[in-house]
C-alpha cells in the first residue's frame, strides 16, 4: 500500500481545484485547454518567465508602442489592397468611374488604384488608412529614436538594440518610398524619376544600376512590379525578423526607467504584464488602430485621381515627395551651381555624390553614436536608468545638433513654398539655408549645452537650499525674506540621481606611449565633459546647512 | 537565478559596480561619490477613489462594459454601412460617404475597446506598482565557460581548426556560392548597351514638332512672341515606347525677340526667327524644366529650382543643374510647320558615367 502512495500522480492536471470549491464547467475547460497545450509545448514556463513580467510606465515609453501598433494596422490594411492592386505597367484604358479620367491610357497599377478607390466599398478607407498608418509608423520610429537618444537608453547593454532600431527605420523609410511609387501616377513617377536620375550620377555603376532598376530605360515597364516584390515581401520579411529580434532583447534586457525615488539600476518598478500591462498596451493598440481609422475616414491623403498617370512631361510647381525623404531632396536643393566635372574621359557629377556620401554619413553618425559615447566614458557598465536629457548636456546639445541639420535639409525641401509664401526670392531662401547648414547645428549645440547647464544648475540649487515658499516673512530686525522649504527626500532625489563623468586624463600607456586613439578620446572626453555640474552630495547639504 | 534575488528596492542607485559578478566592470570616467544621496525607496502608495469607495467601483466597471458594448454597436454600424451608403458608378459624393460611415464604425468598433481595455487597467485593476529584479545580462562564470568549452569540444571533435584544407575550401564553397544570384540579375534590362540609348533620343532630321499631348503639328506662324509650347516629336503616341522616348524627347517651344537671344557661333541656324527649342528633361536628375518666366526668359525647374536663361542658350543661373539644357537645331519644312534639323546633338537629360 505504501508504495502505491509515492508513487507520482498518473496524469497531474492543472484542472486539480486547489479550494474546495467545485469548478465552474467554464473554467473546468480552461484548464483541460490548458492542459492540453501545456502537455505538448511546456508553454507554462514561457507564462511562468514573462507573465509577471515588470513594465515601467511613462509617456514616452508609448512612442515605440505606437510604432508597432501601426506597423500592425500597415501589415492589416495591406494585405487586404493587394487583393485588388494589380502590380502592373502594361498600358490599359481606363473604364472604371472615376469620370475625369474615363478613357485615358494608363497603367494597369494606376487603374486598379483607382478601382481601389472609386469601385470598391471600403477601398479608399483602407488606402487612406494604409497611408496614415504609413506615416505614423515613421513618424513614431523617429520620436522613439529621440526618446531614446536624449534619455541615454542606448548605453550598455542596449547599444545593439538601438542599430537594430536604426534599421528599421531606414527599413519604414524605403517601405515608405517603394509604397508610394506603386500607383504610378504623376506625383510618385515624378520622385522616381529623380532616383533615376541620382542613380545615374554615381560612377562607375550608376548607368547600370538606373538600367537594371528600371528594366530598360526609364521609365520602363518594370518597376512597379519590382518595387511590388521589394514592398509586400521581401523588405516586410526583414522589418518582421528586425522587429521581432528588437523586441526579444528589449525582454532580454528589461525596460529603462526614469530616476525616482524606489527605482535602482538593479530593479524594475512598474506593472505586470499580465494583466495590467496586457490590458493597457492592448488597449492602446485599438486606440492607434481606431485613431488612424477615423483619420483616415475624415481627412483625405494622397489623391492620385487629381495628379493623372504618370507621363515624363508634365509636373506641377511645389512637387514634393512624402515628408520623410524631404530631408533627402532637400540636401539635394542646396548644393551650389556648376558641381560637376569631366575628368578622364567621364562625367562626375558631385552635386550628386555629395548628397549620396553626406546623407550616409549623417545616417551612419546616427547608427554608431552609442558606441562613440561609449568609448569616451570608457563606462562599461550596465545602465537602466533613463537619463534626463539636461543631465548629460553635451549628449543633448550634440542631439539637437542633429536634429537641427535634419530639419534644415527637410526645410530645403520646400525652400520654393518658403520663397512663394514669404514673397521673398528662391536664391535668398537657398542662400539663407546654405549658412545655416553650417551654422544652424553649431548654434544648436551651444544654446542647447546651456539651457541644459542652466537648468541643472537650478536643479542644484533646489536640492541644495529648497525652493522659494512664496511665504515672506519678517524679521525681528525689520527686513524681509523669502522662506526656502526643503524638498522632502522623494524629491530630492529625483534631483540628485544621475551619473557625472569627468574628462580622461591622458596618461602614457604601459611602453610609455601615448597613442593617437588616446589623444582623440582625451580631447573629446574633455569637450563633453569640461563644462559640468555635479550632482548634490550629503556632504554639500551639511556643508551648506552649517553656514545657515 | 536564486543568487540574483538579492537586488530589491534597498539598492542604491549610483552604486557603481555591479555587485554579484566577480569581473570589476570600469566605470570609465564616472566619478563616484561616496557621499552620494541613498536612495529613500518608493514612495507610499495612495489608493484610488476606486480602491476605497465600491460605489465608485461600480461606476467604473459600468462604464467598461457600457464602452465594450459601443464597441459592438460600431462594428455592426460599419456593416450596416457597407449595405447602406453603396458606391454609386461616377458618383464621388457617395464614395466620400460609403469612406466616412464605414471608417467611423469601424473607428468606433476600436477606439471603444481601446479606451474600454485602458481605463480597466487604471481604475479596476491592481493599482500599486510592483518591484523586479534585474540581473546581469551576460551569462553566469560557469555558463559561459561551459560556453567555452562546448565550441572547444566541437571544434576538437569536428576538426574544424585542424583540418585547415578542409576549413577553407568549405569557406571558400560558400562565398563562391552566392555568385550565380548576382549574375541572374542581368536580365531585369535588355541585352542592349544603355549608354548608346541615352544618347539618342527620337528627333532625327525633318521630324516634326508637334503639341504635347495631342500630337498635332506646329506652324511656325502660330508661334506667336513670347509663347511657349511643350512638345514631342511627331508620331510619338504611336510607339508602343511612348513613355521611354518621351522622357527623353520632350521639348520646350519658345520665341523671342531675335535680339534677345545671344547665339553661340555654330548654332546660328539652329532657330527660326527667334523661335527656339530646348530640352524639357533638366539635367540635373531629370524632372520636366516646366515653368517659364515670360519676363526674363528663364526656365524653372520644380524639383530643385535650377534656373536656365534661354536668352543663353539654357545657360544654368542658379540651383544645382550643371549643364544647359540641349538646343533642338529646328528648321520650317515647305508647309510652314516646324521641324527637327537632327537629333540633339548631345545626350539630354541627367548626367551619368559614360557621358563625356
Ligand atoms: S531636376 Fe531640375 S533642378 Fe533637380
Amino acid at each position: 500500500m505504501t508504495v502505491t502512495e509515492t508513487k507520482p500522480p498518473v496524469a497531474p492536471t492543472a484542472t486539480e481545484p486547489a479550494s474546495t470549491v467545485p469548478p465552474s464547467r467554464g473554467s473546468r475547460f480552461t484548464g483541460a485547454a490548458a492542459n492540453y497545450i501545456d502537455e505538448r509545448t511546456s508553454i507554462s514556463g514561457l507564462v511562468k518567465e514573462l507573465g509577471r513580467k515588470i513594465f515601467p510606465d511613462h509617456w514616452s515609453f508609448m512612442l515605440g508602442e505606437v510604432a508597432l501598433y501601426s506597423f500592425v494596422v500597415i501589415l492589416l490594411s495591406g494585405t487586404f489592397l493587394t487583393f485588388f492592386f494589380q502590380p502592373s505597367m502594361a498600358s490599359v484604358n481606363y473604364a472604371g468611374s472615376y469620370p475625369p479620367l474615363k478613357g485615358l491610357d494608363m497603367s494597369a497599377a494606376y487603374s486598379s488604384t483607382l478601382n481601389i478607390s472609386f469601385d470598391i466599398r471600403g477601398g479608399l478607407l483602407f488606402r487612406q488608412i494604409h497611408h496614415w498608418a504609413a506615416l505614423l509608423f515613421i513618424a513614431a520610429i523617429g520620436l522613439h529614436m529621440l526618446r531614446v537618444y536624449f534619455t541615454g537608453a542606448f548605453r550598455k547593454p542596449r547599444e545593439l538594440n538601438w542599430v537594430i532600431g536604426f534599421v528599421l527605420f531606414v527599413l519604414a523609410m524605403a517601405e515608405g518610398f517603394t509604397g508610394y511609387s506603386l500607383p504610378d501616377d504623376l506625383l510618385s513617377g515624378n520622385g522616381l524619376r529623380i532616383i533615376d536620375g541620382l542613380i545615374k550620377g554615381i560612377p562607375v555603376v550608376g548607368t547600370w544600376i538606373s538600367y537594371l532598376l528600371f528594366g530598360g530605360e526609364f521609365p520602363g515597364t518594370k518597376v512597379v512590379a519590382l518595387f511590388y516584390s521589394v514592398h509586400i515581401l521581401l523588405l516586410p520579411a526583414i522589418l518582421v525578423a528586425a522587429l521581432g529580434l528588437h523586441l526579444l532583447l528589449m525582454v532580454v534586457n528589461k525596460h529603462t526607467q526614469f530616476a525616482g525615488p524606489g527605482r535602482t539600476n538593479e530593479n524594475v518598478v512598474g506593472v505586470p504584464i499580465l494583466p495590467t500591462f496586457a490590458a493597457k498596451a492592448g488597449g492602446f493598440f485599438f486606440v492607434v488602430f481606431g485613431v488612424i481609422v477615423l483619420i483616415a475616414s475624415l481627412f483625405t491623403i494622397n489623391p492620385i485621381w487629381t495628379y493623372g498617370p504618370y507621363d515624363p512631361s508634365p509636373v506641377s510647381a511645389g512637387t514634393q515627395p512624402d515628408w520623410y525623404i524631404g530631408f533627402a531632396d532637400g540636401m539635394l536643393r542646396l548644393i551650389p551651381p556648376g558641381w560637376e566635372i569631366v575628368w578622364l574621359n567621364h562625367t562626375w557629377s558631385f552635386n550628386i555624390i555629395i548628397v549620396i556620401l553626406v546623407l550616409p554619413l549623417f545616417l551612419g553618425l546616427v547608427a554608431f553614436y552609442p558606441f562613440i559615447e561609449g568609448w569616451i566614458t570608457g563606462d562599461k557598465r550596465e545602465h537602466h536608468i533613463a537619463e534626463r536629457p539636461r543631465n548629460a548636456p553635451t549628449r543633448t546639445a550634440i542631439g539637437a545638433a542633429g536634429v537641427t541639420f535634419y530639419a534644415v535639409l527637410w526645410a530645403a525641401a520646400s525652400s520654393d513654398l518658403m520663397a512663394t509664401h514669404f514673397q521673398i526670392t528662391i536664391e535668398g531662401v537657398i542662400h539663407v539655408l546654405q549658412a545655416l547648414f553650417f551654422l544652424g547645428p553649431i548654434i544648436a549645440f551651444f544654446v542647447t549645452k546651456r539651457i541644459c547647464l542652466g537648468l541643472q544648475k537650478k536643479d542644484h540649487e533646489i536640492a541644495l537650499h529648497g525652493f522659494e515658499s512664496g511665504r515672506i516673512v519678517r524679521l525681528p530686525g525689520g527686513e524681509y525674506i523669502e522662506v526656502h522649504e526643503q524638498l522632502d527626500d522623494y524629491e530630492r532625489w529625483r534631483l540628485v540621481s544621475y551619473n557625472e563623468y569627468k574628462p580622461v586624463m591622458l596618461r602614457p600607456d604601459s611602453k610609455g606611449r601615448i597613442t593617437a586613439g588616446e589623444r582623440a578620446r582625451a580631447a573629446l572626453s574633455r569637450w563633453f565633459f569640461e563644462d559640468r555640474i555635479s550632482p548634490v552630495t550629503t556632504t554639500d547639504i551639511e556643508r551648506s546647512a552649517g553656514h545657515h | 537565478m536564486a543568487q540574483h534575488d538579492d537586488g530589491g528596492e534597498n539598492a542604491t542607485a549610483g552604486s557603481a559596480v555591479v555587485k554579484s559578478e566577480p569581473p570589476v566592470v570600469s566605470p570609465g570616467t564616472a566619478v563616484i561619490p561616496s557621499d552620494a544621496f541613498e536612495n529613500p525607496g518608493l514612495p507610499p502608495h495612495r489608493l484610488r477613489a476606486t480602491d476605497l469607495d465600491p460605489h465608485k467601483d461600480r461606476v467604473a466597471e459600468r462604464r467598461v462594459y457600457t464602452l465594450f458594448f459601443l464597441s459592438i454597436v460600431g462594428s455592426l454600424f460599419a456593416v450596416a454601412s457597407y449595405v447602406a451608403f453603396p458606391i454609386i458608378p461616377g458618383n464621388t459624393m457617395s464614395v466620400r460617404l460609403n469612406t466616412l460611415m464605414l471608417g467611423l464604425g469601424i473607428a468606433l468598433g476600436l477606439l471603444a475597446i481601446g479606451i474600454g481595455a485602458i481605463y480597466w487597467s487604471k481604475n479596476l485593476m491592481r493599482g500599486d506598482e510592483l518591484t523586479e529584479s534585474r540581473h546581469p545580462i551576460r551569462g553566469s562564470a560557469a555558463t559561459r565557460e561551459r560556453a567555452v568549452e562546448i565550441f572547444k569540444e566541437g571544434n576538437e571533435e569536428s576538426g574544424f581548426g585542424r583540418r585547415t584544407l578542409i576549413r577553407n575550401t568549405l569557406i571558400g564553397a560558400l562565398v563562391a556560392t552566392p555568385l550565380p544570384a548576382v549574375v541572374l540579375f542581368r536580365d531585369l534590362a535588355p541585352a542592349a548597351d544603355p549608354v548608346a540609348q541615352l544618347e539618342h533620343t527620337m528627333w532625327a532630321k525633318g521630324t516634326r514638332l508637334t503639341h504635347d499631348p495631342t500630337g498635332v503639328p506646329i506652324k511656325a506662324a502660330d508661334v506667336t512672341l513670347g509663347s511657349v509650347f511643350h512638345v514631342i516629336p511627331e508620331g510619338l503616341n504611336d510607339k508602343a515606347d511612348r513613355l521611354e522616348e518621351k522622357a527623353k524627347a520632350a521639348v520646350l517651344l519658345m520665341r523671342l525677340l531675335p535680339a534677345d537671344l545671344h547665339i553661340s557661333p555654330g548654332r546660328e541656324s539652329w532657330n527660326y526667327n527667334g523661335i527656339v527649342a530646348y530640352s524639357k528633361i533638366c539635367t540635373h536628375v531629370g524632372c520636366p524644366v516646366a515653368l517659364y518666366e515670360q519676363q526674363t526668359h528663364h526656365l524653372l525647374c520644380p524639383c530643385h529650382s535650377s534656373t536656365f536663361d534661354v536668352t543663353n542658350e539654357c545657360e544654368v543661373i542658379f540651383g544645382p543643374a550643371k549643364r544647359p539644357l540641349p538646343q533642338l537645331p529646328i528648321a520650317v519644312d515647305s508647309e510652314g510647320y516646324l521641324v527637327a534639323q537632327s537629333d540633339f546633338h548631345e545626350p539630354v537629360g541627367p548626367s551619368f558615367w559614360e557621358r563625356t
